[in-house]
């Protein structure tokens, strides 16, 4: 049988058909005389973890200018927000920092929680600390795998991958979803820990810091990975905070803040733990300060653990029935739990016409919710500062000079998630 | 050097600028400093530099959109959230944008890392901000029309199709229409 030719297909491509006055006063004049290159690179590239386009001057191999493209992924969740009630907003939360949705849940409920004025029993703040640090430890993980991945180290991916697969397990127990359980609720959490989320908490804490050191012998000493790392995408301190950086990356140049201990939240402050620094500001100390961190992490869950255990069963949400639904068993013998109920997940619970901003430390960086509440059951501005959206903003500074291939590195080091930055 | 005692921030910018202050408000232990529009540049290289205050981190800037209630002096509200690291405290500037002037001075002079939030307000609220090195849309595509987080811009969403409303929904989308006809 003949193939047969479909009709009318041309193949279409060829030279961009934009011009290079476009980009007059982004890039630097000799792009214009064709003396430095322009590249592409994205939005589909492997290195860019998400769908970042970078526009790159070069010279030679060297960059020149580089423009980051983001929007690839905006989604409209904060004009989605102002369309829903404050309760049912969390589930879009989920999906902005996709590889830490328990972080945007928090900061989001926190806000709601600071508009509204509504209480977070002790033990739901226990048990946010538990699942944000265990989250924590999960966005590290994938961040450690890629980054290493990037840099030419497979099995660093795969070991990672082994141990974040427990801790979804874990996610699992508490909220039924491994990825976005939605776990964290204005008022508390979703429901009490399960009973086998302790024990498998335990087994998880036991063994973690030897694999932590695993990752370390397959890295921190490596002769390969050094050169890859030390001395590339240098950021001083100042030139950090001027760029709003914040998170490992700004310790990573040896600025002490971490909102956990500036300004606790959620009880961080009676837990006993030290901020990791690094000191040069590079790729390397960036890795040393987030692997630093993971141990850290370690020993903060260790913490709630004790704690935990003391009370497995208790209070985890707010019993303001105003703000938060009454347990299921009650609708059965109280009219006003039905009534609240009913009101509740109708109408939903008012806000003042106020703004309240509130942040928190997520694994990137400081993770920021602005909301304006309109004096009835829907916001009318929320917004979210994203620490990817600020740190891929401050990557030309970070990039300029270094060797198209450290670009790699650079962009692996700042830890960005596309869903963070374009919402 | 030693550093100097914290001062409040409310107090020092009347004492030095007694126009651009305009009004000071509390809401759940936030302050708010609500800055004359012309002169917020100055007042964010004031509140950066002096000793006593050191507002060297710009945390965010987040626009807000008071259509159709008009709670507010004007339409528009931007807020700039401040942060110290030397006196750990935060404080919020605010200036109201009114609907046929929609513009800012930048800040960018002042904290580079504004660079990115003000497009993004450019792009998603139609507030631009004046001597901005790049005032280009961010988010959305070049050439889209409207700003989508004005509260008077739909919410906008895909009508589902059935087999009673099909023909109506594909009289809005020429491309499919054109698919449909070449099929046949």
């Amino acid at each position: 049988m003949a193939i047969q030719q479909a009709p009318d297909t041309q193949i279409q491509g060829g030279q961009w058909d934009g011009s290079l006055e476009e980009l007059r006063g982004l890039v630097s004049e000799r792009a214009m005389t064709g003396e430095t290159m322009l590249l592409n690179m994205g939005p589909h590239h492997p290195s860019t973890h998400g769908v970042l386009r970078l526009l790159l001057e070069l010279d030679g191999e060297e960059i020149v200018t580089c423009i980051p493209d983001i929007g690839f992924l905006h989604t409209g969740i904060e004009k989605n927000i102002e369309s829903k009630s404050y309760e049912k907003a969390v589930v879009l939360t989920d999906r902005m920092d996709y590889l830490s949705p328990i972080s945007n849940n928090t900061v989001y409920s926190m806000a709601v929680e600071k508009l509204a004025d509504i209480d977070v029993p002790e033990r739901a703040q226990l048990i946010r600390v538990t699942v944000l640090e265990l989250q924590r430890l999960a966005s590290h993980l994938v961040w450690l795998g890629t980054h290493a991945i990037d840099l030419g180290a497979m099995s660093v991916f795969l070991y990672c991958f082994r141990e974040r697969e427990k801790i979804l397990d874990m996610l699992e127990m508490l909220s039924g979803q491994r990825l976005m359980g939605s776990y964290i609720r204005p008022g508390g959490v979703w429901r009490d820990i399960t009973p086998e989320f302790l024990p498998a908490l335990r087994a998880f804490l036991d063994i973690v810091p030897s694999r932590i050191d695993d990752y370390e012998t397959l890295l921190t000493r490596n002769p390969l990975w050094i050169d890859r790392t030390q001395g590339i995408g240098v950021v001083e301190p100042e030139v950090a905070l001027a760029w709003g950086i914040s998170g490992p990356t700004l310790r990573g140049s040896g600025v002490n803040w971490d909102i956990r201990k500036s300004s606790p939240y959620m009880g961080y402050e009676t837990f006993d733990f030290n901020v990791p620094l690094g000191e040069h500001g590079d790729v390397y100390d960036r890795f040393l300060c987030r692997v630093r961190e993971m141990r850290v992490t370690v020993k903060i869950l260790y913490q709630a653990y004790a704690r935990l255990e003391k009370q497995p069963t208790g209070i985890f949400r707010s019993q303001n029935r105003k703000f938060v639904p009454p347990p299921r068993a009650e609708l059965g013998r109280s009219m006003e739990a039905v009534i609240h109920h009913f009101k509740l997940w109708t109408e939903g619970f008012s806000a003042p016409d106020e703004e309240v901003y509130v942040s928190i430390e997520s694994p990137r960086g400081e993770i920021g919710c602005y909301m304006h509440g309109t004096g009835g059951t829907k916001p009318r501005r929320v917004h979210f500062k994203t620490p990817s959206f600020i740190h891929i903003g401050a990557l030309p500074v970070m990039t300029k000079g270094h060797l198209i291939a450290d670009l790699v590195a650079i962009v692996g080091s700042i830890d960005c998630v596309l869903g963070d930055c374009d919402r | 050097m030693f550093p100097q005692q914290a001062s409040d921030p409310a107090a020092a910018l009347k004492a030095a600028l007694p126009d651009a202050l305009l009004d000071v408000k509390e809401f759940r232990g936030e302050i708010t400093l609500i800055i004359q529009r012309e002169q917020i540049a100055e007042v964010a290289r004031f509140m950066r530099d002096t000793p006593g205050l050191l507002f060297t981190f710009l945390s965010d800037i987040s626009a807000v959109d008071y259509y159709p209630e008009a709670t507010r002096p004007e339409r528009f509200g931007v807020s700039y959230h401040l942060y110290s690291l030397l006196y750990n405290r935060k404080v919020r500037l605010k200036v109201f944008v009114p609907e046929d002037d929609t513009t800012v001075p930048t800040a960018t002079d002042v904290w580079p890392s504004a660079n990115w939030p003000e497009r993004e307000i450019f792009d998603m609220m139609g507030i631009s901000f004046d001597g901005h090195p790049d005032m280009r849309r961010l988010l959305m595509p070049e050439d889209w029309d409207g700003h989508p987080h004005r509260r008077d811009y739909p919410l906008g969403y895909e009508t589902i199709q059935f087999s009673f409303n099909v023909e109506e929904i594909l009289k809005h989308k020429p491309s499919a229409r054109d698919a449909r006809s070449t099929n046949d």
